[in-house]
């Protein structure tokens, strides 16, 4: 990892913690946000962690844009000792694969698609070396994943794979985004999944629907009645495959209030988790058991 | 005290100076695209700096006014009619309650800023009155204004009529319009003659552009410094593992079109950045039409402030001259 810092204009400085994406990248790009927080420095507007960088917007005349690049520097090394480890949440979200919404995008949309024969999922099980999607669909949702990142818009959250990096599932962008995604798609693109936030255009390939409604500007929803965004970085995501019976149902109950998700604190920690993938996330996955 | 909404326009929405703090959940700053524009006309009227007013782009609304009061319009040259009357931009004047103000075609820059003394009085959507239509924050309803609307004002702290910007304060983009850019973010991924080739380059504004970023095309494409993809980055040459964007930054999906990020930026995406727009300058990108040409310059970051200070000191004159 090669830290790189880089002024975007005379608001912002990007920092750009490792080139690659890793747990490790995450981790430590998330350190130094959190100590720039709690140094509460005069000046900075915007602390926004990413999936191995970040970015600081700051009012260069408070403090100059070389002050805040050393500020920033000084906090760097104590980050790199911080334990890599967090007292977190996990979270079911049911997900309806190959749902008829999503099916109709990327029909209307295939011209922009690598494989313009099969669907998305079709796509992605052969790139990957699935015989099937619904093997395909299996390997998605039987390990949890990791919300590296909150963003694009309205509390988008960018979600990568708990397994070792021989087992990540990797599919690539559409050829040239589409103009419109519906609400709630489960989207996948480079090595991160996502579920769009709101509906509008996109580029990750799209494999299934959630009935769990994530960004609520009106909160009313019951499970955001405090705040309008659902997720934030260090959330963990454990999909639940449904049916169309059960994603009406819920999608019902959402609006009646009688559904919240299925959640279960959890301590997450990168060394224990390197050492043992399976156990970690067996473990994981056992405390939304109770939950 | 109220406005009526006759006639929408193409697009107008209640705007102030945005909802900073939320860039990390992917919720922008938003607020008007020419700052300077709605900050002159809340001046002009007698309101705070940071009051929300109306910003119509391309084509004005057609407003009813409901009691007697004082208002400004800012930014794009739109022939201003008070009824029947042409009135004077930059300038505060009196309307009388059942007036209708409305608007000619549009003969330069690209948006107007209506203030009306003491401020749009929508409801605050995280401390903003911002409109930002794709997470349905601010404005009416999370929307853009429509015919119908009925838009509560404050309460006016006194403006007087006949108070003008003068000519020499009010900022519009030359032609070419000139951005100024620091170079940076992943510069280094384009060789050194591509490098040259998008500040020689004259380019024209592309239709799709908007409060969330303008697009660019005219200039020659941009060749890759090659590579080994990083994981998790992408296969195309133009992609990185989703990072932030910075407010001003340029984009350019697969080498081509240079896009801008304004005011309802998202917050991070897949794209390499090539540097970015100077704070002084995203006023004037406000005031940009499709197939306008514009040439990017190259500044430092001596150079970036230096801008960012003449912009501070003209909007001091601006103070000056409405106090």
């Amino acid at each position: 990892m090669k830290t790189r810092y880089s002024f975007g204009g005379d608001e912002h400085i990007f920092v750009e913690v490792d080139e690659e994406m890793s747990l490790d990248a995450f981790f430590k790009a998330l350190s130094i946000t959190n100590a720039v927080a709690e140094k509460k420095i005069a000046g900075v507007t915007e602390i926004c962690p990413a999936n191995a960088s970040f970015q600081v917007k700051f009012d260069p005349d408070v403090i100059a844009p070389e002050a805040m690049l050393d500020e920033l520097k000084s906090l760097e090394s104590a980050a790199e000792d911080a334990p890599k480890r967090m007292t977190t949440r996990i979270i079911e979200v049911p997900v309806y694969y190959q749902d008829p919404w999503t099916h109709e995008t990327l029909m209307r949309f295939r011209e922009r698609h690598q494989d313009p024969s099969g669907t998305d999922l079709d796509y992605a099980a052969r790139i990957n070396g699935f015989s099937s999607a619904d093997e395909f669909i299996v390997a998605h949702h039987s390990n949890p994943w990791f919300v590296s990142m909150v963003g694009f818009v309205s509390g988008l959250p960018f979600l990568y794979q708990l397994v070792e990096r021989e087992r990540q599932l990797q599919v690539p962008k559409y050829l040239r985004p589409r103009t419109d995604t519906p609400k709630l798609t489960v989207g996948y693109g480079g090595c991160f999944g996502c579920i769009y936030s709101v509906r509008g255009a996109g580029g990750y390939q799209m494999f299934g629907i959630t009935p769990m409604p994530i960004f609520d500007p009106t909160q009313k929803i019951s499970y955001m009645r405090d705040f309008m965004v659902f997720f934030k970085p260090g959330d963990i995501v454990k999909w639940d495959p449904i049916d169309r019976a059960e994603h009406d149902r819920i999608e019902a109950a959402v609006q009646d209030g009688s559904w919240t998700p299925k959640i279960a604190e959890v301590d997450f920690d990168l060394a224990a988790f390197n050492a043992d993938v399976n156990g970690t996330n067996a473990q994981l996955m056992e405390a939304l058991r109770g939950a | 005290m109220a406005l009526e909404i006759l006639h929408p326009g193409l697009l107008t929405t209640v705007q102030d100076l945005g909802r900073p703090g939320y860039f990390h959940l992917g919720i922008p700053i938003g607020g008007a695209m020419d700052r300077l524009a709605l900050i002159a006309a809340n001046r002009l009227v007698g309101n705070d700096e940071g009051a929300a007013g109306l910003e119509a782009v391309f084509m004005g609304p057609k407003i009813a006014f409901r009691a007697d009061t004082v208002i400004a319009v800012c930014g794009a040259d739109m022939p201003i009619k008070l009824d029947d009357e042409e009135m004077p931009g930059w300038t505060a004047f009196a309307v009388k309650a059942g007036q209708t103000l409305s608007f000619d075609f549009l003969k330069g820059g690209a948006r107007i800023y209506i203030a009306v003394a003491g401020g749009i009085d929508t409801p605050l959507a995280l401390g903003s009155r911002s409109t930002y239509p794709i997470g349905a924050l601010g404005g009416v309803d999370g929307r853009a204004v429509a015919a119908g609307d009925v838009l509560p004002i404050g309460a006016s702290a006194g403006a007087r009529e006949g108070v003008s910007v003068p000519e020499a304060m009010r900022r519009t983009p030359g032609s070419p319009a000139q951005l100024r850019v620091l170079p940076g973010l992943y510069w280094h991924r384009i060789t050194e003659e591509s490098q040259a080739n998008f500040f020689a380059d004259e380019w024209k504004v592309a239709p799709e552009a908007d409060r969330m970023g303008y697009r660019f095309r005219g200039g020659r494409p941009l060749d890759f410094v090659p590579r080994e993809p990083p994981f998790g980055a992408g296969s195309d040459p133009s992609n990185i593992v989703d990072g932030c964007y910075p407010y001003g930054s340029i984009q350019v999906p697969g080498g081509t079109e240079p896009i801008v990020l304004h005011r309802d930026a998202v917050s991070g995406g897949g794209y390499f950045m090539i540097g970015t727009v100077i704070s002084a300058d995203m006023d004037l990108i406000g005031q940009l039409q499709p197939h306008m040409a514009v040439s990017f310059e190259e500044v430092d970051m001596a150079g970036a402030l230096a801008a960012r200070a003449e912009r501070t000191a003209l909007i001091d004159q601006i103070r000056a001259a409405t106090s």
